[in-house]
Protein backbone atom coordinates (compact mmCIF):
# COMPACT_ATOMS: atom_id res chain seq x y z
CA UNK A 1 0.00 0.00 0.00
CA UNK A 2 2.54 2.57 1.06
CA UNK A 3 5.01 1.19 -2.09
CA UNK A 4 1.74 2.27 -4.49
CA UNK A 5 1.51 5.26 -3.06
CA UNK A 6 5.70 6.29 -3.71
CA UNK A 7 5.52 4.26 -7.30
CA UNK A 8 5.23 7.22 -9.15
CA UNK A 9 8.29 9.18 -8.21
CA UNK A 10 10.13 5.44 -8.18
CA UNK A 11 9.31 4.60 -11.78
CA UNK A 12 10.93 8.21 -12.55
CA UNK A 13 13.84 7.82 -10.56
CA UNK A 14 14.25 4.07 -12.12
CA UNK A 15 13.85 5.56 -15.46
CA UNK A 16 16.57 8.32 -14.89
CA UNK A 17 19.01 5.57 -13.35
CA UNK A 18 18.84 3.17 -16.35
CA UNK A 19 18.97 6.27 -18.63
CA UNK A 20 22.17 7.07 -16.41
CA UNK A 21 23.53 3.89 -16.67
CA UNK A 22 23.19 3.12 -20.51
CA UNK A 23 24.55 6.50 -21.46
CA UNK A 24 27.59 6.02 -19.92
CA UNK A 25 27.63 2.05 -20.73
CA UNK A 26 27.62 2.82 -24.40
CA UNK A 27 29.41 5.95 -24.04
CA UNK A 28 26.90 8.66 -26.00
CA UNK A 29 27.82 12.20 -26.42
CA UNK A 30 26.11 14.60 -24.91
CA UNK A 31 25.12 16.49 -27.60
CA UNK A 32 23.21 13.03 -28.78
CA UNK A 33 22.00 12.52 -25.53
CA UNK A 34 22.79 13.67 -22.41
CA UNK A 35 22.74 12.19 -19.27
CA UNK A 36 20.16 12.84 -16.60
CA UNK A 37 22.72 14.13 -13.78
CA UNK A 38 24.86 16.09 -16.81
CA UNK A 39 21.39 17.78 -17.97
CA UNK A 40 20.14 18.26 -14.10
CA UNK A 41 23.44 19.76 -14.17
CA UNK A 42 22.82 22.31 -16.64
CA UNK A 43 19.37 22.83 -14.99
CA UNK A 44 21.41 24.41 -12.48
CA UNK A 45 23.60 25.92 -13.83
CA UNK A 46 20.96 27.71 -16.42
CA UNK A 47 18.16 28.25 -13.19
CA UNK A 48 18.08 31.88 -13.55
CA UNK A 49 17.09 31.69 -17.30
CA UNK A 50 15.15 28.83 -17.29
CA UNK A 51 12.95 30.14 -14.30
CA UNK A 52 12.22 33.31 -15.98
CA UNK A 53 11.23 31.55 -19.19
CA UNK A 54 9.80 28.84 -17.87
CA UNK A 55 7.48 30.95 -15.71
CA UNK A 56 6.54 32.88 -19.08
CA UNK A 57 5.19 29.48 -20.09
CA UNK A 58 3.54 28.60 -17.64
CA UNK A 59 1.53 31.83 -17.74
CA UNK A 60 0.65 32.10 -21.10
CA UNK A 61 -0.33 28.55 -20.29
CA UNK A 62 -2.29 29.42 -17.77
CA UNK A 63 -3.89 31.78 -19.54
CA UNK A 64 -5.02 29.86 -22.49
CA UNK A 65 -6.22 27.04 -20.18
CA UNK A 66 -8.23 29.17 -18.46
CA UNK A 67 -10.22 30.66 -21.19
CA UNK A 68 -10.83 26.88 -22.46
CA UNK A 69 -11.86 25.90 -19.26
CA UNK A 70 -14.62 28.39 -19.23
CA UNK A 71 -15.17 28.85 -23.07
CA UNK A 72 -15.29 25.15 -23.53
CA UNK A 73 -17.72 24.49 -20.56
CA UNK A 74 -19.97 27.31 -22.49
CA UNK A 75 -19.95 26.00 -25.42
CA UNK A 76 -20.26 22.54 -24.09
CA UNK A 77 -23.36 23.44 -22.59
CA UNK A 78 -24.34 25.32 -25.40
CA UNK A 79 -24.41 22.38 -27.68
CA UNK A 80 -24.88 19.51 -25.46
CA UNK A 81 -28.36 21.12 -24.60
CA UNK A 82 -29.43 21.55 -28.08
CA UNK A 83 -29.82 18.89 -30.58
CA UNK A 84 -30.10 22.18 -33.22
CA UNK A 85 -26.37 23.34 -32.30
CA UNK A 86 -25.51 20.11 -31.67
CA UNK A 87 -25.96 19.00 -35.32
CA UNK A 88 -25.02 22.68 -36.82
CA UNK A 89 -21.76 23.14 -34.96
CA UNK A 90 -20.30 19.47 -34.48
CA UNK A 91 -18.90 19.33 -37.93
CA UNK A 92 -17.29 22.58 -38.05
CA UNK A 93 -15.92 21.95 -34.38
CA UNK A 94 -14.58 18.48 -35.82
CA UNK A 95 -13.39 19.85 -39.19
CA UNK A 96 -11.37 22.84 -37.03
CA UNK A 97 -9.93 20.48 -34.57
CA UNK A 98 -8.27 18.66 -37.09
CA UNK A 99 -6.48 21.65 -38.43
CA UNK A 100 -3.29 21.31 -36.64
CA UNK A 101 -2.39 23.99 -34.09
CA UNK A 102 1.08 24.79 -35.09
CA UNK A 103 0.01 25.29 -38.48
CA UNK A 104 -1.72 28.27 -37.31
CA UNK A 105 0.99 30.21 -35.16
CA UNK A 106 2.43 31.71 -38.69
CA UNK A 107 -1.03 33.05 -38.99
CA UNK A 108 -1.54 34.27 -35.54
CA UNK A 109 2.09 35.85 -35.19
CA UNK A 110 0.88 37.78 -38.64
CA UNK A 111 -2.31 39.00 -36.89
CA UNK A 112 -1.29 39.68 -33.36
CA UNK A 113 2.77 39.83 -33.76
CA UNK A 114 5.18 37.95 -31.93
CA UNK A 115 5.22 37.16 -27.66
CA UNK A 116 2.53 36.47 -25.88
CA UNK A 117 -0.21 36.69 -27.58
CA UNK A 118 -0.12 33.91 -30.19
CA UNK A 119 1.55 31.22 -27.53
CA UNK A 120 -1.97 31.98 -25.16
CA UNK A 121 -4.31 31.48 -28.40
CA UNK A 122 -2.79 28.65 -29.36
CA UNK A 123 -2.68 27.11 -26.14
CA UNK A 124 -6.64 27.94 -25.53
CA UNK A 125 -7.14 26.21 -29.06
CA UNK A 126 -5.58 23.11 -28.41
CA UNK A 127 -7.15 22.02 -25.54
CA UNK A 128 -10.39 23.54 -25.81
CA UNK A 129 -11.94 20.83 -28.21
CA UNK A 130 -11.46 18.09 -25.56
CA UNK A 131 -13.67 20.22 -22.88
CA UNK A 132 -16.27 21.24 -25.07
CA UNK A 133 -16.80 17.39 -26.63
CA UNK A 134 -17.10 15.98 -23.06
CA UNK A 135 -18.86 18.87 -21.40
CA UNK A 136 -21.59 18.22 -24.61
CA UNK A 137 -21.52 14.42 -23.82
CA UNK A 138 -22.00 15.31 -20.59
CA UNK A 139 -25.33 16.88 -20.60
CA UNK A 140 -26.66 15.37 -24.27
CA UNK A 141 -26.89 12.08 -22.53
CA UNK A 142 -28.70 12.99 -19.43
CA UNK A 143 -31.41 10.11 -18.75
CA UNK A 144 -34.92 10.64 -20.52
CA UNK A 145 -36.32 9.52 -17.37
CA UNK A 146 -34.45 12.06 -14.85
CA UNK A 147 -35.26 14.62 -17.45
CA UNK A 148 -39.58 13.31 -16.83
CA UNK A 149 -39.37 13.29 -13.81
CA UNK A 150 -38.05 17.05 -13.46
CA UNK A 151 -40.49 18.05 -16.13
CA UNK A 152 -43.61 16.74 -13.96
CA UNK A 153 -42.68 19.05 -11.66
CA UNK A 154 -42.83 21.73 -13.80
CA UNK A 155 -39.08 22.49 -14.29
CA UNK A 156 -38.08 24.92 -16.68
CA UNK A 157 -34.96 23.72 -19.31
CA UNK A 158 -32.24 25.74 -17.35
CA UNK A 159 -33.77 23.88 -14.40
CA UNK A 160 -32.78 20.63 -15.48
CA UNK A 161 -29.68 21.86 -16.39
CA UNK A 162 -28.77 23.36 -13.28
CA UNK A 163 -30.27 20.81 -11.33
CA UNK A 164 -29.14 17.73 -13.20
CA UNK A 165 -26.94 18.40 -16.64
CA UNK A 166 -24.24 20.73 -15.18
CA UNK A 167 -23.48 18.24 -12.15
CA UNK A 168 -23.67 15.49 -14.62
CA UNK A 169 -21.07 16.57 -16.75
CA UNK A 170 -18.65 17.54 -14.18
CA UNK A 171 -16.93 14.18 -14.27
CA UNK A 172 -17.08 14.93 -17.96
CA UNK A 173 -15.49 18.29 -17.44
CA UNK A 174 -12.64 16.71 -15.24
CA UNK A 175 -11.57 14.01 -17.53
CA UNK A 176 -11.48 16.41 -20.39
CA UNK A 177 -9.35 19.34 -18.29
CA UNK A 178 -6.61 16.90 -17.33
CA UNK A 179 -6.08 15.61 -20.88
CA UNK A 180 -6.86 19.57 -21.79
CA UNK A 181 -4.17 20.90 -19.67
CA UNK A 182 -1.06 19.14 -21.07
CA UNK A 183 -2.36 19.98 -24.59
CA UNK A 184 -1.95 23.55 -23.27
CA UNK A 185 1.48 23.21 -22.66
CA UNK A 186 2.20 21.71 -26.08
CA UNK A 187 0.22 24.85 -27.61
CA UNK A 188 2.01 27.16 -26.03
CA UNK A 189 5.96 26.01 -26.82
CA UNK A 190 4.96 25.13 -30.36
CA UNK A 191 3.38 28.78 -30.35
CA UNK A 192 7.38 29.77 -28.77
CA UNK A 193 9.12 27.74 -30.93
CA UNK A 194 8.12 29.31 -33.50
CA UNK A 195 7.53 32.45 -32.83
CA UNK A 196 8.67 34.13 -29.24
CA UNK A 197 11.66 36.00 -27.28
CA UNK A 198 10.49 34.54 -24.04
CA UNK A 199 9.32 30.91 -23.18
CA UNK A 200 10.57 27.45 -22.91
CA UNK A 201 9.85 26.95 -26.44
CA UNK A 202 11.93 29.55 -27.47
CA UNK A 203 14.92 28.77 -24.79
CA UNK A 204 14.65 25.09 -26.61
CA UNK A 205 15.30 27.00 -30.29
CA UNK A 206 17.92 28.35 -28.96
CA UNK A 207 19.71 25.78 -27.08
CA UNK A 208 19.54 23.39 -29.77
CA UNK A 209 20.55 25.99 -32.36
CA UNK A 210 23.41 26.29 -30.00
CA UNK A 211 24.38 22.68 -29.67
CA UNK A 212 23.59 22.79 -26.03
CA UNK A 213 21.81 19.90 -25.52
CA UNK A 214 21.17 19.26 -22.33
CA UNK A 215 19.98 22.71 -21.77
CA UNK A 216 17.30 21.38 -24.06
CA UNK A 217 16.82 18.66 -22.02
CA UNK A 218 17.10 20.70 -18.91
CA UNK A 219 14.25 22.46 -20.85
CA UNK A 220 12.03 19.62 -21.33
CA UNK A 221 12.41 18.30 -18.37
CA UNK A 222 10.82 21.70 -16.43
CA UNK A 223 7.77 21.57 -18.97
CA UNK A 224 7.50 17.88 -17.82
CA UNK A 225 7.22 19.11 -14.68
CA UNK A 226 5.23 21.59 -14.73
CA UNK A 227 2.67 19.39 -16.89
CA UNK A 228 2.71 17.00 -13.88
CA UNK A 229 1.99 19.63 -11.57
CA UNK A 230 -0.99 20.83 -13.24
CA UNK A 231 -2.49 17.33 -13.67
CA UNK A 232 -1.92 16.36 -10.11
CA UNK A 233 -3.53 20.57 -9.16
CA UNK A 234 -6.78 19.63 -11.44
CA UNK A 235 -7.10 15.92 -10.37
CA UNK A 236 -7.39 17.47 -6.45
CA UNK A 237 -9.94 19.84 -7.11
CA UNK A 238 -11.98 16.68 -9.62
CA UNK A 239 -11.47 14.54 -6.29
CA UNK A 240 -13.06 17.25 -4.11
CA UNK A 241 -15.89 18.12 -6.46
CA UNK A 242 -17.15 14.96 -8.11
CA UNK A 243 -15.73 12.28 -5.53
CA UNK A 244 -19.77 10.96 -5.81
CA UNK A 245 -19.08 9.94 -9.52
CA UNK A 246 -15.93 7.29 -7.92
CA UNK A 247 -18.44 4.31 -6.91
CA UNK A 248 -17.15 2.73 -3.72
CA UNK A 249 -13.71 4.14 -3.02
CA UNK A 250 -15.20 6.63 0.03
CA UNK A 251 -16.12 3.51 1.39
CA UNK A 252 -12.96 1.97 1.15
CA UNK A 253 -11.49 5.08 2.87
CA UNK A 254 -13.75 5.21 5.88
CA UNK B 1 -68.32 13.28 -8.15
CA UNK B 2 -66.75 14.70 -10.95
CA UNK B 3 -63.84 12.45 -12.71
CA UNK B 4 -60.43 13.79 -11.77
CA UNK B 5 -58.99 12.24 -14.63
CA UNK B 6 -60.88 11.94 -17.22
CA UNK B 7 -59.55 10.09 -20.97
CA UNK B 8 -61.88 10.34 -23.86
CA UNK B 9 -61.07 8.31 -26.98
CA UNK B 10 -57.52 9.37 -26.94
CA UNK B 11 -54.76 8.25 -29.47
CA UNK B 12 -51.23 8.58 -29.72
CA UNK B 13 -48.97 8.15 -32.69
CA UNK B 14 -45.57 8.75 -32.13
CA UNK B 15 -43.45 10.08 -35.55
CA UNK B 16 -45.56 11.12 -38.80
CA UNK B 17 -49.38 10.67 -38.98
CA UNK B 18 -48.42 7.95 -42.27
CA UNK B 19 -46.13 5.77 -41.51
CA UNK B 20 -45.83 7.03 -37.26
CA UNK B 21 -45.89 4.20 -34.46
CA UNK B 22 -49.58 4.34 -33.13
CA UNK B 23 -48.63 3.51 -29.81
CA UNK B 24 -52.48 4.46 -27.91
CA UNK B 25 -56.01 4.18 -30.26
CA UNK B 26 -59.06 5.35 -29.03
CA UNK B 27 -58.34 5.18 -24.76
CA UNK B 28 -61.29 6.06 -22.65
CA UNK B 29 -60.38 5.80 -18.56
CA UNK B 30 -61.89 8.01 -16.08
CA UNK B 31 -61.51 8.18 -12.60
CA UNK B 32 -62.23 10.56 -9.74
CA UNK B 33 -59.78 12.10 -7.12
CA UNK B 34 -58.10 10.24 -4.52
CA UNK B 35 -58.88 6.69 -6.18
CA UNK B 36 -55.77 4.15 -7.28
CA UNK B 37 -55.69 3.02 -10.87
CA UNK B 38 -53.45 0.18 -12.26
CA UNK B 39 -52.85 -0.43 -15.94
CA UNK B 40 -51.51 -3.87 -17.12
CA UNK B 41 -50.97 -5.30 -20.35
CA UNK B 42 -48.60 -7.24 -22.43
CA UNK B 43 -45.10 -5.47 -22.83
CA UNK B 44 -44.69 -2.55 -25.27
CA UNK B 45 -48.65 -2.00 -25.28
CA UNK B 46 -48.29 1.45 -24.80
CA UNK B 47 -48.55 1.72 -20.71
CA UNK B 48 -46.42 3.33 -20.51
CA UNK B 49 -47.28 6.27 -23.14
CA UNK B 50 -50.44 6.20 -21.53
CA UNK B 51 -48.64 7.96 -18.19
CA UNK B 52 -46.37 10.21 -20.10
CA UNK B 53 -49.57 11.00 -21.56
CA UNK B 54 -51.55 12.00 -18.68
CA UNK B 55 -48.23 13.68 -16.88
CA UNK B 56 -48.43 16.19 -20.35
CA UNK B 57 -44.94 15.01 -20.97
CA UNK B 58 -46.04 13.59 -24.38
CA UNK B 59 -49.36 15.70 -26.68
CA UNK B 60 -51.87 13.26 -28.09
CA UNK B 61 -52.67 13.06 -31.22
CA UNK B 62 -56.49 13.21 -30.76
CA UNK B 63 -59.14 13.08 -27.96
CA UNK B 64 -59.66 14.49 -25.11
CA UNK B 65 -57.31 14.22 -22.27
CA UNK B 66 -58.48 16.71 -19.06
CA UNK B 67 -56.73 16.43 -15.67
CA UNK B 68 -58.74 18.52 -12.73
CA UNK B 69 -61.43 20.23 -15.17
CA UNK B 70 -58.39 21.27 -17.64
CA UNK B 71 -57.32 20.02 -21.14
CA UNK B 72 -53.72 18.81 -20.41
CA UNK B 73 -51.80 20.97 -23.32
CA UNK B 74 -48.51 20.79 -21.42
CA UNK B 75 -46.36 18.82 -18.56
CA UNK B 76 -48.37 19.02 -15.40
CA UNK B 77 -47.40 20.87 -12.11
CA UNK B 78 -48.72 18.61 -10.24
CA UNK B 79 -47.37 15.13 -10.39
CA UNK B 80 -44.95 12.55 -8.71
CA UNK B 81 -43.72 10.31 -10.77
CA UNK B 82 -41.29 7.69 -10.06
CA UNK B 83 -40.28 4.88 -12.80
CA UNK B 84 -38.81 1.55 -12.78
CA UNK B 85 -34.76 2.73 -12.32
CA UNK B 86 -34.89 4.55 -8.73
CA UNK B 87 -32.85 7.97 -11.66
CA UNK B 88 -31.49 9.44 -7.91
CA UNK B 89 -28.60 11.78 -8.00
CA UNK B 90 -25.37 10.84 -7.36
CA UNK B 91 -24.16 13.53 -6.35
CA UNK B 92 -26.44 14.42 -3.82
CA UNK B 93 -27.67 12.05 -0.82
CA UNK B 94 -30.71 10.50 0.36
CA UNK B 95 -32.41 13.50 2.06
CA UNK B 96 -31.11 15.82 -0.73
CA UNK B 97 -32.58 13.72 -3.22
CA UNK B 98 -35.49 13.57 -1.30
CA UNK B 99 -35.57 17.44 -1.52
CA UNK B 100 -35.41 17.77 -5.02
CA UNK B 101 -39.00 18.44 -5.66
CA UNK B 102 -39.27 21.83 -3.38
CA UNK B 103 -36.17 23.25 -5.46
CA UNK B 104 -38.01 23.02 -8.66
CA UNK B 105 -41.86 23.09 -7.95
CA UNK B 106 -43.02 26.20 -8.51
CA UNK B 107 -45.14 26.98 -4.82
CA UNK B 108 -42.02 26.11 -3.06
CA UNK B 109 -38.59 26.99 -5.01
CA UNK B 110 -38.53 30.68 -4.29
CA UNK B 111 -38.79 30.17 -0.29
CA UNK B 112 -36.50 26.96 -0.61
CA UNK B 113 -33.46 28.29 1.61
CA UNK B 114 -35.69 30.02 3.94
CA UNK B 115 -38.22 27.22 4.98
CA UNK B 116 -34.82 24.23 4.66
CA UNK B 117 -35.09 23.22 7.87
CA UNK B 118 -39.31 22.43 8.26
CA UNK B 119 -38.92 20.88 4.63
CA UNK B 120 -36.17 18.93 5.84
CA UNK B 121 -37.63 17.64 8.73
CA UNK B 122 -40.45 16.38 6.77
CA UNK B 123 -38.12 14.69 4.40
CA UNK B 124 -37.14 12.98 6.96
CA UNK B 125 -40.25 12.14 8.84
CA UNK B 126 -41.40 10.43 4.88
CA UNK B 127 -37.77 8.60 5.03
CA UNK B 128 -38.61 7.70 8.51
CA UNK B 129 -41.52 6.18 7.50
CA UNK B 130 -40.33 4.00 5.15
CA UNK B 131 -37.81 2.92 7.08
CA UNK B 132 -34.90 4.46 6.13
CA UNK B 133 -34.38 7.33 8.86
CA UNK B 134 -30.49 6.22 9.35
CA UNK B 135 -30.18 6.20 5.51
CA UNK B 136 -30.79 9.80 4.88
CA UNK B 137 -27.25 11.01 5.09
CA UNK B 138 -26.07 8.23 2.73
CA UNK B 139 -25.03 8.43 -0.90
CA UNK B 140 -27.04 7.00 -3.37
CA UNK B 141 -24.48 4.25 -3.74
CA UNK B 142 -24.75 3.06 -0.71
CA UNK B 143 -28.47 2.20 -0.77
CA UNK B 144 -30.15 -1.38 -2.32
CA UNK B 145 -32.12 -1.31 -5.26
CA UNK B 146 -35.13 -1.42 -2.86
CA UNK B 147 -33.86 1.43 -0.65
CA UNK B 148 -33.47 3.10 -3.79
CA UNK B 149 -36.65 2.69 -4.69
CA UNK B 150 -38.04 3.88 -1.21
CA UNK B 151 -36.41 6.92 -1.65
CA UNK B 152 -37.86 7.64 -4.43
CA UNK B 153 -41.33 7.10 -3.53
CA UNK B 154 -39.99 9.83 -1.01
CA UNK B 155 -39.00 11.84 -4.12
CA UNK B 156 -42.46 11.82 -5.86
CA UNK B 157 -44.52 12.34 -2.76
CA UNK B 158 -42.41 15.02 -0.61
CA UNK B 159 -44.18 18.23 -2.59
CA UNK B 160 -47.66 16.24 -1.95
CA UNK B 161 -49.07 16.16 -5.33
CA UNK B 162 -51.89 15.63 -6.35
CA UNK B 163 -51.84 13.05 -8.71
CA UNK B 164 -49.16 10.31 -8.64
CA UNK B 165 -47.80 8.14 -11.93
CA UNK B 166 -45.67 4.93 -11.15
CA UNK B 167 -44.21 2.93 -14.20
CA UNK B 168 -43.14 -0.17 -13.24
CA UNK B 169 -41.94 0.87 -9.42
CA UNK B 170 -40.90 -2.07 -8.34
CA UNK B 171 -40.12 -3.78 -11.68
CA UNK B 172 -36.41 -4.78 -11.23
CA UNK B 173 -36.50 -5.70 -7.43
CA UNK B 174 -36.59 -9.03 -5.93
CA UNK B 175 -40.25 -10.56 -4.81
CA UNK B 176 -40.33 -10.21 -1.41
CA UNK B 177 -38.64 -6.63 -1.44
CA UNK B 178 -41.37 -5.69 -4.21
CA UNK B 179 -44.31 -6.76 -1.43
CA UNK B 180 -42.49 -4.82 1.23
CA UNK B 181 -42.57 -2.36 -0.96
CA UNK B 182 -46.51 -2.68 -2.06
CA UNK B 183 -47.39 -2.65 1.87
CA UNK B 184 -45.11 1.00 2.37
CA UNK B 185 -47.14 1.95 -0.87
CA UNK B 186 -50.18 1.15 0.17
CA UNK B 187 -49.86 2.72 3.67
CA UNK B 188 -48.08 6.31 2.02
CA UNK B 189 -50.91 6.41 -0.44
CA UNK B 190 -53.93 6.09 2.56
CA UNK B 191 -51.85 8.53 4.68
CA UNK B 192 -53.02 11.75 1.78
CA UNK B 193 -54.82 9.67 -0.32
CA UNK B 194 -53.48 10.74 -3.43
CA UNK B 195 -54.69 9.96 -6.92
CA UNK B 196 -52.38 7.39 -8.56
CA UNK B 197 -51.71 5.66 -11.86
CA UNK B 198 -49.42 2.52 -11.42
CA UNK B 199 -48.27 0.88 -14.48
CA UNK B 200 -46.78 -2.49 -14.17
CA UNK B 201 -46.99 -6.23 -15.66
CA UNK B 202 -47.51 -7.76 -12.36
CA UNK B 203 -51.05 -8.59 -11.53
CA UNK B 204 -50.84 -9.06 -8.18
CA UNK B 205 -49.25 -5.78 -7.31
CA UNK B 206 -51.56 -3.74 -9.38
CA UNK B 207 -54.90 -6.15 -7.61
CA UNK B 208 -53.83 -5.57 -4.38
CA UNK B 209 -53.09 -1.96 -4.32
CA UNK B 210 -55.63 -0.52 -7.09
CA UNK B 211 -58.93 0.03 -6.32
CA UNK B 212 -59.49 -1.10 -10.16
CA UNK B 213 -57.29 -2.36 -12.95
CA UNK B 214 -57.69 -1.71 -16.36
CA UNK B 215 -56.13 -4.12 -18.96
CA UNK B 216 -54.50 -2.85 -22.08
CA UNK B 217 -54.43 -4.60 -25.44
CA UNK B 218 -51.28 -4.68 -27.34
CA UNK B 219 -49.82 -2.09 -29.40
CA UNK B 220 -51.71 -0.26 -30.27
CA UNK B 221 -53.00 0.01 -26.54
CA UNK B 222 -57.01 0.39 -25.89
CA UNK B 223 -58.41 -0.71 -22.98
CA UNK B 224 -59.90 -4.20 -23.25
CA UNK B 225 -61.10 -5.15 -19.62
CA UNK B 226 -61.45 -4.10 -15.84
CA UNK B 227 -61.58 -6.12 -12.95
CA UNK B 228 -61.54 -4.93 -9.75
CA UNK B 229 -60.90 -7.23 -6.09
CA UNK B 230 -63.22 -5.67 -2.91
CA UNK B 231 -61.63 -5.75 0.15
CA UNK B 232 -61.22 -3.11 3.66
CA UNK B 233 -58.18 -1.41 3.48
CA UNK B 234 -55.51 -0.91 4.30
CA UNK B 235 -54.78 -5.02 2.90
CA UNK B 236 -52.59 -6.91 4.62
CA UNK B 237 -50.04 -9.09 2.56
CA UNK B 238 -51.76 -11.97 2.97
CA UNK B 239 -54.46 -11.58 1.07
CA UNK B 240 -53.23 -12.39 -2.02
CA UNK B 241 -53.26 -15.63 -1.18
CA UNK B 242 -57.06 -15.75 -0.69
CA UNK B 243 -59.09 -17.63 -3.46
CA UNK B 244 -61.18 -14.60 -4.16
CA UNK B 245 -57.87 -12.37 -5.49
CA UNK B 246 -56.25 -15.39 -6.88
CA UNK B 247 -59.63 -15.94 -8.66
CA UNK B 248 -59.07 -12.21 -10.29
CA UNK B 249 -55.68 -12.59 -11.09
CA UNK B 250 -56.22 -15.60 -13.03
CA UNK B 251 -59.04 -13.96 -14.89
CA UNK B 252 -56.87 -10.92 -15.17
CA UNK B 253 -54.08 -13.30 -16.15
CA UNK B 254 -56.85 -14.74 -19.25
CA UNK B 255 -57.67 -11.07 -20.37
CA UNK B 256 -54.24 -10.55 -20.83
CA UNK B 257 -53.56 -13.52 -23.13
CA UNK B 258 -56.46 -12.93 -25.09
CA UNK B 259 -55.09 -9.29 -25.22
CA UNK B 260 -52.12 -10.42 -26.97
CA UNK B 261 -53.92 -12.52 -29.34
CA UNK B 262 -56.61 -10.59 -30.09
CA UNK B 263 -54.48 -8.19 -32.53
CA UNK B 264 -53.24 -10.96 -34.31
CA UNK B 265 -49.67 -12.16 -34.00
CA UNK B 266 -47.66 -11.47 -30.94
CA UNK B 267 -46.27 -7.80 -30.77
CA UNK B 268 -44.11 -6.86 -32.91
CA UNK B 269 -41.02 -5.93 -31.79
CA UNK B 270 -40.44 -2.81 -33.40
CA UNK B 271 -39.14 1.11 -31.89
CA UNK B 272 -39.76 1.19 -27.69
CA UNK B 273 -42.00 3.15 -26.35
CA UNK B 274 -41.11 6.09 -25.36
Amino acid sequence: MKLQRHLPWLVVLGVFLVWEAAVRLFDVPPFILPRPTVFLEALWTWRAEIAVHSLQTFLTTVAGFGIAMVAGMALGVAIGSSAWLYRGVYTLLIGFNTIPKVALVPILVMWFGVGAVPAIITAFLISFFPIVVNVATGIATVEPELKDVLRALGARNRDILWFIGIPRSLPYYFASLKIAITFAFVGSIVSENVAANTGIGHLMTVASSRFEVPLAFAALFVIALMGVLMYVLTAMVEKRLTAWSVRGTHLAAG
Amino acid sequence: MAAFVDIKNVSLRYGPAAGGVLALDDVSLSFERGKFIAVVGPSGCGKSTLLKAIAGLWPTTSGSLRVGDEEVRGPLKIVGMAFQNATLLPWRNTLENVLLPLQVVETHRDHFRRNRRQHEERALALLESVGLADFAEKSVWELSGGMQQRAQLCRALIHEPSLLLLDEPFGALDAFTREELWVVLQRLWLEKKPTVVLVTHDLREALFLADGVHVMSARPGTFVAERRFAAPRPRPLEVIYDHGFVDVVHELRARIDEARSARGAPPRATVGAR
